[in-house]
């Protein structure tokens, strides 16, 4: 395939595959949907973060013959929720380790006899000391977890680390905190669950990966692949939210509805979504750089520890991919990098945008600042030095073979921002404004795709077929949720076919229907499912050369004519392809070397911010975005995906804060947790080079993840720009900013001059 | 979604009248519910303890905005649009007009009243800084008739008000003699929109050849309640803006506030922002007062 | 519903009258209960979304008697006699409305979730701001919380809608019920 060839539909910003319904109100969201008879199911959860479950009673004002009530008892399989480590129940079974764990399940038909009877249960604990940070954690007394708390742990290390130290000449320290982040799709979690012995249990609801929920149920109800059955609905919003939490929320609808004898629906409401779901691992990263004379980098050494919640859940993928971006775009011959992720009592942490790369790019960016500070060089200038090449290898001895232009966006991202003017601007005008003006910039990759061999255990079976209408339907277990799924894999097929992008639709989202292309996650739709469409719609070509008569090149007519040819004479006509790893490529999950990743997309972000000296507020004020990522695929869907990975970017670094009290969320309400608003995103400046991947659909790399990895030590680096002072730790709200700026001022003095 | 509609009764009697019959005949029984935004959040919440409301919405008398040659009188019922749309308000108090646009959304504005915004006491109402700055007076009326209230006198405690279980807030007033006074409004919230105050600071002030003869300072979320601050006021009258003066002024404004931690921001923030505020206005007053 | 699953009478509850996209409804529910649940579950005009029950996301905007409200927030009581507007009214005998054309050519919706509420705040600040600056765009959104999108595309989106409209010559109706765009 040619990644350079001239295309129709890749590329053209053809509308939306599912826009108009969105537009007409027609889409339909989980809870748009009825089934006859339906129940509504809610959950009974734990008030205590870590404790043994003494006592469960029922009020007896309440008629609990009318309700059906579930507890791990009633659970047919196993009372795990399948997914790396089996780790977390289904349904807590006499103790309990996070606030807000699922305890019981009630179903009814009146959704206000629901609400009355989840308060008439009454459960009595007999309390444990909780963990709540992640020092607190790293005691190891309690342990809370396992066998010293510790979900998950990697140590890579390239060259002579411990030799570096004495041959430096500058060695720069650092620690640098991220907090927690909420999501906050603005469809909350939601599913409906049926229950009969013919079917077995089927699962309609708002989630990424019908296979995943598919995995969880079987194990939950131990029942074989034809007895459970998953169907995405139109799905408002997911960032990762929706990755993992609907297995866990499929069981108890399902649960209910097995023992109801009646379909049930859950739907979360927004403060228990808040309270009770997955957010991002907050982290600790600790930045210890040896560099030369030069400002070379010689030596880093990182430790970097995240806090993944009661549950293990994806604490140990997560963890992966900070390692692996822990290190930054630049060239280092030794490197050491210790991370863990350590169990707390909180509610366990999940997936999210980024999926570890934002906290380690944040503390790498970051740093890299308070290095050029330390050494009296430009920032700009340091990461010059630094920047890996083609033919350089990077921390995990992968050999950068694709051509590689980090100096290139550089350039491009100071240009379009006109950094240094505005710099030198700034320096002067700041001294006379209570208003402070910085620019700060990060550079960073993303890796597309599962690590290392991830993308062979997925094992990915992914083609299309042809309808008797003559459509050509895609089949993937891959799902819209905003983020152009739909579309561009039609665009793909419709321009490897050779025939129209309305001649083209996507198999519903079943699968029942649909065979397992591998989850919706890690930036790998168009980059590997898109190969593999492309090499399904090949194939596909090829068959009809050889069974239908089928001429090269052909018109979109002969190859629907050939299509009609061949189901007349063999029935079914479908073309399906399995993932197959590029050649040469090697790693080696235990001592973390080699090919980390199939494909990184790179890119150089610039912020200009405002610091308001008498509110102490930072504001982001312009935005420019430059990006390689092998191929757009679809200019305004591509475009949408970096603007919008921005915005929760700048929400991570300036508003999104989840404030914990004993294990709660208590600002579990949209009023209280922060988003900016239509107000607060400046302009956002978005740019694309793009260098065709050959192994990625018609050349794309991924892009979904990319954007959320810049934004906040873009941001702070400009914070510390407009007034000097350093801050390590986000979100960066207005009161820690008067913490750095004012706080040491007695507060009778005057502020302004 | 955690209220039950059919635990509440609601009902709408459409006339002044009639409202004020119903509060005298079950004192403390009804709620009044005009636009229903912060009643409303409750329902939504399971939390409105509310069994009985009494809708306040379409009774004309209670939305007009009334223009005389000594006062602006607007009905409690009114909406924060009805104000910023109102060309009296908008020119002759501009302050309130300015909170009204930052209250919430266009969605928010057009159900948000001002009566509703002083009835549900926050010590964040958004109008307050406003209103005290420009000395509004409250009408209150029941069955037993209308009485008149400073503003400034409204608020008894942390959601606690001088109305009867039988009266209504029926308009507030305000007097049209600010039109030479320089002004103030400043809110800082959690982000540009949709944010309640952690801290804002409404002030009024007449300059005559560098002496303030008049000021009014309103402050939210410094105190349980929107406060006047009449300790720094008292420092500031009869003086010239010289430096003693604004320090003498800090000092007054942050031995009379009480801010608090809470989910939003810290007592510390509040206190240090609320006197950066103070002398960001008090700058502007002495920068403008320096022109005639 | 009442505990043996059956539909609960509507006779205990008095009617409310108003019209929804021009056609006259009326409802026997209780008058608290959210003018939200109303158009959603006993119109099942389910294109208006619940985001938060707060009023802080805006996704549950509707039209009521030309101004734009959360419909959360609002007891169905309180909607006697109102015309009412919703996503589903916005498209006019088959074609779809210029905002909505212009929300599909310039991307301004993603997951589509916020887009109702977003459409309807959007119709509003038209209706009475036809040519609105960037600054009246942000304003008139800014009750209308977006996570996908980083709002872009939607300001842009508005943006086109408003000069399309400027140019648009009176439309026919038209007979057919399918959307296409134009």
């Amino acid at each position: 395939m040619n990644t350079h060839a001239t295309t129709r539909i890749v590329g053209a910003p053809v509308p939306r595959k599912e826009g108009v319904d969105k537009l007409v109100g027609r889409a339909c969201y989980v809870d748009d949907m009825e089934r006859e008879g339906m129940w509504y199911g809610a959950t009974v959860r734990s008030t205590i973060p870590r404790g043994l479950i003494r006592s469960i009673a029922f009020d007896r004002r309440i008629d609990w013959s009318q309700f059906t009530v579930v507890t791990a008892a009633d659970i047919p399989g196993e009372n795990i929720i399948q997914l790396i480590i089996a780790d977390q129940p289904c349904l807590a079974d006499g103790k309990v380790n996070h606030c807000e764990e699922p305890i019981l399940l009630l179903a009814h038909p009146d959704k206000h006899k629901l609400r009355e009877a989840l308060g008439g249960v009454k459960i009595e604990y007999d309390p444990l000391p909780p963990v709540f940070t992640i020092e607190e954690s790293e005691r190891q007394d309690p342990i809370v977890w396992g066998a010293d708390n510790l979900l998950k742990s990697f140590l890579l290390e390239k060259g002579d680390v411990d030799s570096a130290w004495s041959r430096a000449a500058h060695i720069v320290e650092g620690e640098y905190r991220t907090g927690a982040q909420e999501h906050l799709y603005i469809e909350n979690q939601g599913v409906i669950a049926e229950y009969s012995a013919e079917d077995g249990v089927t699962v309609w609801g708002s989630l990424q990966c019908p296979y995943y929920v598919f995995k969880a149920l079987r194990g939950v109800f131990d029942l074989p692949e034809d007895k459970v059955r998953v169907i995405q609905t139109e799905t408002g919003g997911a960032f990762g939210g929706k990755e993992d939490y609907p297995s866990v929320l499929a069981c108890h609808a399902a649960l209910l509805a097995k023992k109801s004898g009646h379909p049930v629906k859950m739907v979360y409401d927004r403060m228990e979504d808040l309270a009770a779901t997955t957010k991002r691992h907050p982290a600790r990263v600790r930045h210890r750089t040896a560099l030369d004379k030069d400002g070379k980098l010689l030596a880093m050494e990182i430790h970097l520890d995240t806090d993944g919640g009661a549950y293990a859940t994806l604490s140990s993928t997560v963890l992966s991919r900070a390692t692996l971006h822990s290190t930054g775009p630049y060239l280092c011959p030794s490197v050491r990098v210790r991370a863990r992720s350590w169990a707390t009592n909180l509610v366990p942490y999940g997936a999210f945008r980024g999926f570890g790369a934002p906290q380690a790019v944040f503390a790498m960016e970051r740093h890299m600042d308070e290095i050029a500070a330390a050494l009296g060089l430009d920032p700009v200038e340091l990461r010059r030095r630094n920047f890996l090449h083609q033919g350089d290898t990077n921390a995990t001895e992968q050999l950068m073979r694709e051509p590689m232009f980090l100096d290139q966006l550089l350039d491009r991202a100071l240009q379009e921002s006109d950094y240094h003017a505005k710099r030198s601007q700034f320096a002067r005008e700041n001294a006379r404004n209570p208003i402070k003006r910085g620019m700060g910039l990060a550079a960073f990759y993303h890796g597309s795709g599962f690590t290392g061999s991830g993308e062979v255990y997925l094992n990915s079976l992914a083609g299309v077929d042809v309808t008797p209408q003559g459509k050509v339907r895609v089949l993937v277990s891959n799902t819209e949720f905003g983020q152009g799924t739909n579309t561009v894999l039609t665009q793909i097929a419709a321009e490897a076919l050779g025939i129209e992008y309305s001649d083209v639709i996507m198999a519903a989202p079943d699968t029942d229907m649909v065979p397992n292309s591998g989850p919706t996650v890690a930036s790998r739709t168009s980059m590997v499912v898109g190969r593999l469409i492309e090499r399904a719609c090949l194939q596909l070509i090829a068959l009809l050369c050889e069974r239908a008569g089928l001429g090269a090149p052909h018109t979109r007519e002969e190859f629907l004519a050939a299509c009609a040819r061949y189901r007349a004479a063999h029935g079914e006509l479908s073309s399906l392809c399995r993932y197959e790893a590029p050649p040469g490529i090697y790693w080696d999950d235990q001592k973390y070397h080699g090919e980390a990743y199939g494909a990184y997309a790179w890119a150089v972000y610039v912020a200009q911010v405002a610091v308001d000296t008498v509110t102490y507020s930072a504001e982001v004020e312009n935005f420019w975005a430059v990006q390689e990522v092998g191929r757009v695929l679809h200019p305004v869907l591509a475009a949408g995906q970096i603007e919008g990975g921005i915005a929760q970017g700048i929400g991570y670094a300036l508003y999104e804060k989840v404030v914990l009290a004993d294990g709660r969320m208590t600002n579990n309400q949209m009023t209280n947790y922060i988003m900016p608003t239509a107000e607060d995103v400046p302009p956002i400046h978005v740019y694309f080079e793009q260098i065709p991947f050959r192994h990625g659909g018609y050349g794309a790399k991924g892009i979904g993840e990319l954007p959320h990895d810049g934004p906040a030590p873009a941001i702070l680096n400009a914070i510390r720009d407009a007034t000097g002072v350093s801050f390590t730790a986000i979100p960066l709200l207005p009161e820690n900013l008067y913490a750095g700026l004012a706080a040491h001022q007695p507060v009778e003095e005057p502020a302004l001059p | 979604m955690r209220g039950n509609a059919e635990m509440h009764e609601l009902v709408a009697p459409g006339s002044l009248g009639a409202v004020l019959d119903l509060l005298a005949a079950e004192p403390g029984q009804w709620t009044p519910i005009a636009g229903g935004t912060e009643l409303m959040v409750a329902f939504s919440a399971g939390r409105l303890n509310a069994a009985k409301l009494v809708s306040l919405w379409g009774i004309p008398d209670l939305r007009t905005i009334e223009v005389t040659p000594e006062s602006v009188a607007i009905g409690a019922a009114a909406t924060f649009l009805d104000l910023r749309k109102h060309a009296v308000v908008a020119a002759e108090f501009p302050l309130l007009a300015k909170a009204a646009s930052w209250i919430g959304s266009i969605a928010n504005q057009g159900r948000a009243t001002l009566g509703g915004n002083l009835v549900n006491g926050s010590p964040a109402a958004d109008s307050s800084p406003a209103l005290l700055a420009y000395d509004a007076e409250i009408e209150i009326v029941s069955v037993r008739g209308r009485r008149k209230v400073p503003y400034s006198e409204f608020h008894l405690g942390y959601k606690r008000n001088v109305l009867a279980a039988d009266e209504l807030l029926y308009a507030i007033h305000l007097p049209r003699r600010f039109a030479r006074h320089r002004q103030y409004l400043r809110k800082v919230g959690t982000r540009r929109a949709m944010a309640i105050a952690k801290v804002a600071l409404g002030a009024s002030a007449l300059l005559q050849q560098g002496v303030i003869r008049e000021i009014r300072l309103g402050a939210a979320s410094l105190a349980p309640y929107p406060m006047r601050l009449k300790q720094t006021e008292a420092a500031l009258l009869g003086q010239a803006l010289t430096r003693e003066t604004v320090l003498a002024a800090r000092r007054a404004l942050l031995s009379e506030v009480q801010p608090i931690d809470d989910i939003r921001s810290t007592a510390e923030y509040r206190r240090r922002v609320a006197v950066n505020l103070l002398e960001e206005f008090l700058l502007e007053l002495r920068r403008e007062g320096s022109r005639p | 519903m009442n505990a043996n699953g059956e539909a609960r009478t509507d006779a205990l509850w008095p009617a409310i009258r108003f019209t929804v996209n021009g056609e006259s409804r009326s409802v026997n529910v209780p008058p608290m209960k959210r003018l939200l649940d109303v158009l959603r579950e006993d119109l099942h005009l389910t294109g208006t979304k619940e985001g938060c029950g707060e009023g802080e996301c805006g996704s549950c905007s509707v039209r009521m008697n030309d101004e734009l409200v959360n419909s959360c927030l609002v007891p169905v009581l309180q909607a006697e006699g109102a015309e009412i507007q919703t996503v589903e009214g916005l498209a006019l005998d088959g074609e779809l409305h210029p905002l909505q054309e212009a929300f599909l050519e310039n991307g301004g919706a993603q997951c589509g979730i916020c887009t109702p509420g977003m459409l309807m705040a959007a119709a509003q600040l038209l209706a009475h701001s036809p040519h609105p600056s960037e600054a009246e765009i942000r304003e008139g959104l800014a009750g209308n919380l977006c996570r996908c999108t980083g709002f872009a595309r939607i300001f842009e989106s508005v943006a086109a809608a408003a000069v399309a409209a400027e140019s648009e010559p009176a439309k026919e109706p038209v007979m057919e019920q399918t959307y296409h765009a134009r």
